[in-house]
């Protein structure tokens, strides 16, 4: 499934990496430890997360996830917006709880 | 092929600089996307370490067609005990560092799991110095 549909369906804001919304998500990985995402997130994967600093960037870039979510309506900074625009790497968010939209995306990638 | 990287302590704007620009050279020389993941989380881990706990820190990279080999230099507070600096959990990171989600004492283990040889020296009140090699073909 594409960034985009997963955006339409669990009713996403895109803030910004546009270029990106093509990509194909292969799964989700929901913390807020970025060690724990070098760690363990695969390529291709879904960040669900309350972080907003750019360093959530740099993560996601070395590690080729598919897309960021911030989640409970958390904004951005203004450096995380620029760097996904710089790399075409999603940045969306969620006015959810990360629980809830963990369970929502996994529904989604299990069919 | 030898680059060098400095990091500078206290600035997590610009943490990753030199794990991105490793990334994009070893994609170029066509390493095994496997080894470049496992080079990027170590050296990535070693340069928020540096970011977090040092004053300032260089990153020299040598790169020839069997390995890898990092060496993140820093002037710092240095570790007193390197083992249990290498303990899953352990961490000294302040407050503010912990609310960015990094600190939670996976740094060291994320680097040795990642990396084929990882070499740690301090001197308390002088600095760190961390070495990484990894081969480049499995």
């Amino acid at each position: 499934m594409k960034v985009s549909a997963i955006i339409e369906k669990l009713n996403l804001t895109v803030f910004g990496g546009h270029q990106g919304l093509d990509r194909e998500v292969e799964g989700g990985y929901t913390s807020d430890l970025l060690s724990d995402v070098m760690g363990h997130a695969d390529e291709g994967q879904i960040w669900i997360t309350l972080q907003t600093h750019r360093n959530i960037m740099a993560v996601a870039s070395l590690k080729d996830l598919a897309a960021i979510v911030v989640v409970k309506g958390f904004v951005p900074d203004e450096g995380t917006i620029q760097q996904s625009n710089d790399e075409g790497l999603p940045l969306l968010g969620s006015n959810s709880e990360a629980f809830e939209l963990s369970g929502q995306l996994y529904e989604l990638l299990k069919k | 092929m030898e680059l060098k990287y400095e990091v500078e302590g206290g600035n997590f704007t610009i943490a990753g600089n030199a794990s991105s620009g490793v990334k994009k050279l070893l994609k170029q020389l066509n390493v095994d996307p496997k080894v470049i993941k496992r080079i990027v989380v170590a050296l990535y881990e070693g340069e928020v370490n540096v970011v977090a706990h040092a004053y300032k820190g260089i990153i020299y990279v040598d790169i020839n067609a069997e390995r890898i080999h990092i060496v993140i230099e820093d002037e710092g507070p240095g570790i007193p005990d390197i083992d249990l600096a290498m303990t899953v959990g352990y961490s000294t990171a302040s407050a503010k560092v912990r609310e960015m989600g990094f600190g939670a004492g996976m740094g060291l283990p994320n680097m040795k799991r990642n990396a084929d040889v990882l070499k740690v020296s301090s001197a308390v009140g002088k600095g760190t110095v961390v070495e990484l090699i990894t081969y480049l073909s499995n």
